[in-house]
């Protein structure tokens, strides 16, 4: 491997995507498909009475109208959840149990109550505005903040070390609530499936899944199939951000009917389906208590968060625990609670709970700075450590000192007053503000094949899914590392069942899990070139493979490099039309010894208009501390995304319920604020790029959620120090600003 | 969508014949509301009237100084008029703060006129509402009211007028002019073309039934300051909070409607004589009897802020 920076490589699939050659599940035709479209309950608590099916199982074009009352049996529903599919397993705790069409009762709003097949799309939507239902409606229970006091405490509960009386003493103390909305995901793609039935029990799946795997394995459990006998296939996908993490229950039923209609489905949902039945982020409010000395060092914190989630599942993330070990702090307690509402069950948003966690943590710190009269980057440098302070053991690698830096200088941080509400440009106020996030580094188990040909091109092959961030790019970069073959000659197979098992695009961590298993794969096939190089009779006889090097399709002797012979003719030499290899790879025992994250430090400068109270991001500036960079470009491209939503985040994005019916008002596009071009100024990325000793050999850490991670924090930063003004619930609008300026 | 049989027709005169030979029709412009609304069966037109080859898509001078813009001129070919952005500023301006462009490549001038509220409870059809199903009641005035009506609303309806193209035309005194099924030609005020809701918020314009939108009218430039300050929940591609069509003189009087917060563009020309005294005092007049709900009561605050930084902006 090389050990020096990676050249910018163009996205491998770019092409095909701006040409339309990519094709996502939607975009599959099979001959004779039909069409599935949901009916969704319109009320969020309550039973089903009576479902009038009769006019639409009339209307033109319809094969089949299927409700709690008609539905074909899915035999495996309550298998225990195996390890690979993925999501959060059901509860056996809690209240309710959730089977889509099994029964009359109405958990959530939305909740899908008949699902209409025709034989287009639009039939089965018109067919499915004639289903008519009647309900006995009770009340429903959809806002935490009135039913906090029904919390319950999830398995993992609370943590503690050091003093929980410290904060009481502390000279300086601060206690502040936050709350962030609900967010939904609106990749725009829309959700869906295509079920195939190829045989009695034999099935092919076009899906919208970050991990084929993991449908597989769903839909063998569901329908009580071997594994092998179910191929799925996802190599693009039009945006996940974690609602692809799990196979949700409508996705499960579309195979069951596909089965009973006798020809290939595709189920494809309305926007408006978005907002209830693939997960979301979930509501969270949190507080914290944080105590510190005259000098700006910290004594204690307190983090507590309360979420929602379903009263049929338990959906937690890690919302604290980012304040356990981000700084030094002796006294630090965390608490988190669920409340089970009447609403459906959230999942993984990009930067998952720790987004949520660090909005509070990285607010409450910048308060504090302010409290003391302090630079937000000086409080956080007095409390730096070079140790976790959670776990007692070193990080694998951290620079984010470096990182805080880099990332001051290219927002030119000097010009920030640290007094806010004082500097004006134009008729607008303006500030600056910075925050920190943090994410686990993962090593998960993967394997990977790789076949060299004899023409001297090299095929990559692994299960995983692209579902945006260039994984085809980074694993061309890997192999290119290892074997030296020029990139257009690699090519890479991913995205399906039939090549070899991969964990689901998650948690920042392709980029190391398969990212390794590639790398040991071409490192198996480099020494097997190198013996074939070096045995007797071949034409570096007597060499040893340590002094051997790769570069262009050719091996040569690293201090004599003349003496070489090409890969492609040394496999004409020998007979050999390919050769290929597969590994598994995992991470090792030493990891153990060490905390493994990820690192992100985010600058913006916003304007803040003090009569209307708009707010507008000016500049951005992100920095990552994730180890070697693999592939800069998408790399690049990631840091912009992860900004972008961070904008979205922070000052637009909320899913409004209107709590009287338990139901959303905004679930549409038009009305649900996704951050726009307008929104986005131009992102500076910055790349530590040093590669972590630990984690893989590759030295690279996951960058995904760290993107997101704290960017919200460093707006509301950003919006104080511009107006004096602290703004404690996302996200920032104008009425909430300008409210609170005068 | 619920089924309906389309026709397209060639000419204005046609149009409006061949809405009145079909009960349930309407005219199809640009269709980026009406294919929205029908879509969730909000709209159930059974019969559509293309209108979109009928001509009328000319931004021609009149005799008097002022300009003709056809009512199928898109939204993206008026606000690029060279004559419109030199001499009626504020409705260029006005027409780039709404939609999108791919949105506003559509749109049409009428078309834009015409299109329905954004209240969310009218969308939801599961919900009661007045204007949708005239005496269900009105999901909204207790519920997600933060981005609807303060003013000119009733109790039985507190929905806006969401547009901005028209909240300019309001402040240019435009004119609507019309044909109908049996020829006949009228114009129209653009400040009487919008009713209030009162206790018929279904009846949200006085067009007659099957009346053809055939222009509308801008008198001979105003001159002044052209001003349009769309507040919204993003940078762009939102409905307006508030927005202010503002045309303001060097001797400090003007006119200003505004948009974002009465079912129809406000303007309040009585109120127009104490824009001298400066964006309070004018407010006030201007919100007189304005009636927010506890969510939408930011607004009539934001009205005033609004035109002050309009006002302060018009000087510098
Ligand atoms: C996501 C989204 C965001 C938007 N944001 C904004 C915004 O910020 N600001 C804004 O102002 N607008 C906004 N719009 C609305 C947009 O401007 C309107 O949809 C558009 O102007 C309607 O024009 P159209 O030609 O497509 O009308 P159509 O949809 O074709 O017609 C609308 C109505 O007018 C009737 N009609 C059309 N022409 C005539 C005629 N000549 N005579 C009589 N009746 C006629 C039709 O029968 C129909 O009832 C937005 C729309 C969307 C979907
Ligand atoms: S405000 Fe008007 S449009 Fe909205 S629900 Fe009430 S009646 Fe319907």
């Amino acid at each position: 491997m090389k050990n020096e920076k990676n050249p910018p490589l163009d996205r491998i699939d770019g092409r095909m995507k701006v040409t339309g050659g990519a094709k996502y599940f939607a975009d599959f035709a099979i001959p004779n498909m039909t069409y599935c479209v949901i009916v969704g309950s319109e009320i969020a608590r309550g039973t089903v009475t009576n479902i009038d099916i009769k006019k639409a199982q009339g209307a033109p074009g319809v094969l089949g109208v299927f409700t709690h009352q008609n539905m074909p049996p899915i035999p495996g529903w309550d298998a225990p959840p195996s390890k690979q599919a993925d999501g959060p397993p059901p509860k056996p705790d809690t209240e309710e149990k959730y089977r889509i069409l099994s029964s009359p009762k109405i958990l959530f709003d939305g909740q899908p109550i008949a699902m209409v097949v025709a034989d287009t799309y639009e039939r089965a939507t018109y067919a499915a505005s004639l289903v008519k239902a009647t309900y006995s409606k009770q009340a429903a229970r959809t806002d935490l903040d009135k039913h906090k006091k029904d919390e319950i405490t999830p398995k993992g509960g609370d943590y503690a070390r050091g003093n929980a009386k410290a904060f009481e003493s502390a000279p300086v103390q601060l206690e502040s609530e936050y709350t962030i909305p609900i967010e939904v995901h609106n990749p725009m793609e829309l959700h869906g499936i295509v079920v195939h039935w190829t045989g009695a029990d034999q099935l092919m799946i076009y899906a919208k899944t970050q991990g084929v795997n993991s449908t597989q394995q769903a839909m063998a459990q569901a329908f009580k199939l071997d594994p092998k006998n179910i191929h799925v296939h996802t190599e693009f996908m039009g945006g996940g951000f974690g609602m692809g993490l799990r196979t949700w229950p409508q996705e499960t039923a579309t195979v069951a009917i596909a089965k009973k209609v006798g020809r290939p489905v595709k189920l494809v949902m309305h926007r408006s389906q978005m907002f209830t039945t693939v997960g979301h982020r979930p509501y969270t409010a949190q507080s914290i208590q944080m105590g510190a000395d005259k000098n700006g060092k910290l004594i204690s914190i307190h983090h507590a968060a309360t979420a929602e989630t379903a009263k049929y599942e338990d959906f937690t993330e890690a919302t604290v625990n980012m304040t356990k070990f981000m700084y030094d702090c002796p006294n630090v307690s965390t608490r988190y609670r669920l409340v089970r509402l009447d609403r459906s069950v959230p999942i993984w948003m990009r930067g998952p709970g720790e987004a949520t966690g660090a909005f509070a943590l990285e607010s409450a710190m910048d308060e504090m700075a302010h409290k003391l009269n302090m630079d937000p980057i000086e409080f956080r440098i007095k409390n730096y450590t070079e140790t976790d302070p959670e776990h007692n053991r070193p990080y694998s690698s951290k620079h984010l000192k470096e990182a805080y830096e880099r990332g001051a200088e290219a927002i030119g941080w000097k010009e920030r007053k640290n007094e806010p509400g004082v500097s004006k440009e134009d008729n607008w106020l303006a500030g600056y503000g910075m925050s920190t996030g943090v994410f686990n580094a993962f090593r998960w188990e993967a394997s990977a094949r790789v076949v060299l040909n004899a023409d001297g091109s090299l095929v990559v092959q692994s299960a995983v899914t692209d579902i945006g961030p260039g994984t085809g790019t980074a694993l061309t970069m890997i192999a290119h590392n290892v074997l030296d073959i020029p990139f257009d000659r690699i090519k890479v197979e991913y995205g399906d069942t039939s090549l070899p098992k991969a964990p689901s695009q998650g948690g920042s961590a392709i980029v190391s899990a398969v990212g390794s298993a590639v790398f040991d794969t071409c490192t198996k096939i480099k020494n097997e070139l190198f013996e074939l190089t070096t045995k007797a009779g071949a034409p570096l006889a007597g060499s040893k493979a340590a002094d051997l090097s790769m570069e262009n399709g050719n091996i040569f002797l690293s201090n004599s490099p003349s003496k070489k012979v090409a890969v492609t003719e040394l496999l004409k030499t020998n007979n050999l039309p390919s050769i290929a290899q597969t590994a598994d790879s995992k991470g090792s025992a030493e990891q153990e010894k060490y905390s493994m994250y990820s690192f992100s430090v985010h600058f913006v400068k916003v304007k803040v208009n003090a009569l209307t109270g708009a707010v507008r991001v000016t500049k951005a500036v992100s920095v990552a501390d994730s180890g070697r960079i693999i592939s800069p470009k998408t790399a690049a491209s990631q840091m912009i995304g992860g900004v972008t939503g961070g904008i979205g985040m922070a000052l637009t994005e909320e899913a409004i319920i209107d709590h009287r019916f338990g139901r959303f008002v905004n679930n549409n596009l038009a009305d649900y604020h996704v951050a726009v071009h307008a929104d986005v100024p131009a992102i500076e990325t910055i790349f530590i790029d040093k590669p972590d000793p630990i984690i893989n050999p590759m030295g690279a850490k996951g960058m995904g959620e760290i993107a997101l991670i704290g960017f919200s924090a460093a707006v509301a930063n950003a919006v104080f120090n511009a107006t004096g003004k602290r703004i404690r619930q996302l996200p920032i609008t104008p009425d909430k600003v300008m409210q609170q300026v005068s | 969508m619920k089924s309906f049989t389309y026709q397209r027709v060639t000419t204005p005169v046609e149009a409006a014949a061949a809405i009145a030979a079909k009960p349930g029709a309407k005219f199809l412009a640009g269709g980026t509301n009406l294919l929205d609304l029908m879509k969730l069966q909000i709209e159930t037109p059974t019969h559509l009237i293309d209108i979109g080859r009928i001509g009328l898509d000319k931004i021609e001078p009149t005799a008097n100084g002022g300009v003709r813009i056809g009512a199928l001129v898109t939204n993206t070919d008026l606000a690029a008029d060279p004559l419109i952005r030199k001499d009626y500023g504020i409705l260029s301006r006005a027409l780039v703060a709404g939609a999108s462009g791919q949105l506003r490549n559509k749109a049409t001038t009428a078309g834009n006129l015409l299109q329905r509220t954004r209240c969310p409870y009218f969308y939801d059809t599961n919900q009661p509402c007045n204007k949708r199903v005239p005496g269900s009641g009105c999901a909204a005035i207790a519920g997600f009211s933060r981005q609807l009506a303060v003013i000119g609303s009733s109790d039985a309806c507190i929905a806006t007028y969401p547009g901005d193209m028209a909240v300019a035309m309001t402040a240019l005194d435009a004119t609507v002019e019309t044909i109908n099924p049996a020829g006949k030609t009228r114009q129209v005020p653009i400040s009487q073309l919008y009713r209030l809701p009162g206790k018929t918020p279904h009846l949200e314009t006085t067009l007659e039934k099957n009346e053809l939108i055939t222009s509308v009218v801008l008198p001979a430039p105003a001159g002044g300051t052209h001003i349009y300050h769309k507040v919204r929940d993003r940078a762009s591609y939102a409905f307006a909070l508030v927005s202010v069509a503002a045309i303001l003189f060097k001797d400090g009087t003007g006119r200003i409607a505004v948009g974002g917060i009465a079912p129809k563009p406000w303007r309040v020309p009585g109120a127009e004589s104490l824009l001298p005294s400066g964006a309070k005092p004018f407010s006030a007049k201007l919100m007189e009897g304005a009636r927010p709900t506890k969510e939408s009561e930011f607004k009539v605050n934001l009205v005033e802020r609004t035109i002050a930084l309009v006002l302060k902006e018009g000087k510098s």
